[in-house]
């Protein structure tokens, strides 16, 4: 036999761990009701101008050329000017500009500045943002369609919903933190989300399995005994593999830069809210909907003894 | 050693010859959001005149690749993207304004009698480059088909004395007034024009009209000194974050770990060289794609030893241990990875730039990971048991004899 008696009673706290994901899902869907989501010019449409001026500047200076003569009819007032880690860069955003607009936004800028050198533009139409938001969404559905069916030939059916659940649960609670802290979202974020995403269902699917193998070794086991097994045979994995790729995701963050860092803090969240969700949400979900299944008493018991 | 194990090993040192010389003959392609270059999306826009068909977009296709060449630009990308979008991308370019001039106008030009009806267009043409004109300014050479040299020399002869204008894109270009009867079917256009302006409308009126008004709906630019630092950076991060994983896997399961770490670097080979071989650009989401599917092939390894360790426990012996562990880890591994690629080709399918090299790169390495993690180590394995069946299972850090 595998190991026998195990450390951890997992599902002691099973409800109320339901409980508290279920607070902090209600706490997200309530930021991104009431504080919605600071949307960057990838989905709102518009344009980012991130520049190396000639020399250091500060935004107020950056906003006195932005509002000058020389570029007075662009109407640049409401640009948002963010200083960046070297002094001498800037980051402007802005209301959809022509290209030679931007050029003129430019020529104004070198000349105010001694210099400007182009690091980054971007231009996105209003269209691009809508379609980008209807896209990810269909991409979600179609992949959830996917492994709903995939995780019902191989497990069973309440397994697939209780990884669902659990993977919905991260999106959810990843996306309310970025609505509560104002991190700014843009298509990277989706690459983010799509990631935290991956790994949860990768630990949830590998405790399913531990869960389906030990079932079929002891068919009598109770529900909470034979999870709490599960889960105990699964934890040096669990913690292997977690930290292994928290270092990454933390060199990320030390060396990525400032630009990448919201991104980073997005796998952060999401990457921790995942790890949590495969012990703490898909298992207590599968078991709570099994037992009132069973107390519903017309499921055929596997088990010959109780 | 026995000559299995041999032939192993040796198979897997030309695997790491092979993908190395993939490497050195093909480099990675890099996107322009790590290289530094022009990005631009334009959607055909329905007008009273052009219908947006499906030929009318392959023809604007095939006119903006002949543009994109006369502007010298290197390895560009042109692709239809969905029923009306065309993506071109412009590896190097730093000036987004000159790219739009050049890519994005129609081009439409009308050659008119004084009375305004259209005498010849921009098909009459059969070239056109840059040249002087006679002071020295820039113009632009053109030289008519045989049936425009007809017509040209028809309205030259009848109108002497009057203004013929010229319109681009409806808009009045010059007017000259004709000297004499131009029979030849050369001409020169003249007019206040700078070198750049041009040489964009030689390229224009050479490369030929658009048959659909192109508006541009995405521009993206990364400048050179960006680029490179993104690459410096994502380099770094993704040295450093290896480093640590490869030291946490030998502290945690020892030889072991340091075979699966020998089979991570098969890995990371085999991925780029995949990636280099398909001529597959590597962007900043496919580096995220990538890091995801390294920690997978991190976990593939970390289940598999756990489950190596269980059964030392249980008592079994070294091999029977390994044979087993391989075994029961297989459908956990096998079942991850199934539902990442089922999500991985859902997004490949429906996601556009970046999420599609996130998608791909994602993929490539699940299933690559599904080689190196399970068959190579299990080779490594198999000949470390080989080499010292004894201290073996003391690798693990379980103490049970062999």
């Amino acid at each position: 036999m595998h190991q026998t008696g195990f450390r951890f009673n997992f599902m002691r706290y099973g409800k109320a761990t339901l409980t508290l994901s279920a607070v902090l899902i209600v706490l997200s869907l309530l930021s991104l009701a009431f504080r919605g989501l600071n949307l960057g010019i990838d989905f709102t449409g518009g344009t980012l101008i991130e520049r190396q001026l000639g020399r250091a500047a500060t935004a107020d200076e950056v906003r006195a050329v932005l509002t000058g003569e020389a570029v007075a009819d662009l109407d640049l007032g409401s640009a948002v000017i963010q200083p960046l880690d070297d002094p001498r860069d800037v980051l402007i955003r802005t209301r959809p500009l022509a290209s030679d607009e931007i050029d003129r936004v430019d020529a104004a800028l070198a000349a105010a500045f001694g210099g400007v050198e182009v690091l980054r533009t971007e231009l996105v139409g209003p269209v691009i943002g809508a379609e980008l938001v209807r896209r990810a969404l269909l991409a979600v559905a179609l992949a959830s369609l996917g492994i709903l069916i995939y995780v019902s030939l191989r497990f069973e059916f309440k397994f697939a919903v209780a990884a669902l659940v659990a993977l919905l649960h991260d999106a959810i609670i990843a996306t309310g933190a970025v609505s509560a802290l104002g991190v700014e979202v843009n298509s990277p974020f989706i690459a983010a989300i799509l990631t935290v995403v991956g790994y949860s269902l990768n630990a949830t699917i590998v405790i399913f399995d531990r869960v389906r193998e030990n079932r079929q070794l002891r068919p009598a086991e109770p529900l909470v005994d034979l999870l709490n097994r599960s889960l105990n045979a699964t934890l040096a994995r669990t913690i292997h593999t977690s930290a292994t790729t928290l270092l990454t995701v933390l060199t990320l963050f030390l060396f990525g830069g400032s630009t990448l860092r919201d991104f980073i803090l997005v796998l952060l969240v999401g990457l921790t809210v995942g790890t949590y969700s495969s012990i703490f949400v898909a298992n207590p979900f599968w078991w709570l909907w099994k037992e009132r299944e069973e107390r519903g008493g017309r499921e055929v018991s596997p088990a010959p003894v109780r | 050693m026995p000559r299995g194990n041999a032939i192993r090993i040796l198979f897997i040192l030309v695997i790491l010859a092979a993908t190395g010389l993939v490497l050195y003959r093909f480099p990675m392609q890099l996107g322009l959001d790590l290289q530094g270059g022009v990005h631009i999306v334009l959607e055909a826009r329905e007008t009273g005149g052009a219908a947006v068909t499906d030929e009318a977009i392959e023809r604007a296709i095939a006119i903006i690749d002949r543009r994109v060449n006369a502007l010298g630009v290197a390895e560009p990308v042109i692709q239809r993207e969905g029923a009306r979008r065309i993506v071109v991308e412009l590896p190097g370019v730093t000036d987004q304004q000159q790219a739009i001039d050049v890519i994005g106008r129609t081009a439409q030009l009308e050659i008119k009698d004084p009375f305004g009806r259209t005498v010849l267009t921009g098909a009459d043409l059969a070239d056109a480059r840059l040249g002087l004109d006679q002071f020295g300014r820039p113009a632009v050479d053109v030289e008519f088909t045989p049936e425009g040299t007809a017509r040209f020399a028809q309205l030259t002869t009848l109108y002497v004395g009057q203004q013929i204008p010229h319109l681009l894109d409806g808009e009045l270009l010059v007017a000259p007034v004709v000297q004499e009867p131009i029979t030849s079917g050369r001409g020169q256009i003249t007019g206040n024009f700078t070198h750049d302006e041009a040489r964009n409308l030689a390229i224009l009126l050479k490369a030929g009209a658009l048959p659909v008004p192109l508006d541009v709906v995405e521009m993206r630019n990364v400048g050179p000194t960006l680029g490179q630092e993104s690459i410096d950076r994502s380099l770094r991060a993704g040295i450093a974050g290896l480093v640590l994983v490869v030291l946490y896997l030998i502290m945690v399961y020892r030889l072991p770990g340091l075979l699966a770490d020998v089979a991570l670097g098969v890995y990371i080979m085999l991925v780029l060289a995949l990636l280099a071989g398909l001529h597959a650009t590597l962007t900043l989401p496919g580096i995220a794609g990538f890091i995801l599917s390294v920690g997978m092939a991190v976990d593939a390894n970390v289940i598999i030893y756990e489950r190596i360790k269980d059964e030392l426990r249980a008592g079994s012996k070294i091999r029977a241990a390994i044979r087993a562990g391989f075994h029961r880890a297989f459908r956990a591994i096998l079942d991850a990875n199934v539902t990442t690629l089922i999500a991985a080709g859902v997004l490949f399918y429906l996601g556009t730039g970046p999420v599609k090299g996130f998608a791909v790169t994602l993929s490539l390495g699940v299933v690559a990971s599904m080689f190196t993690a399970i068959v190579v180590t299990r080779w490594l394995l198999a000949a470390a048991v080989e080499a010292n069946p004894r201290g073996a299972a003391r690798y693990f850090g379980v103490g049970e004899a062999a």
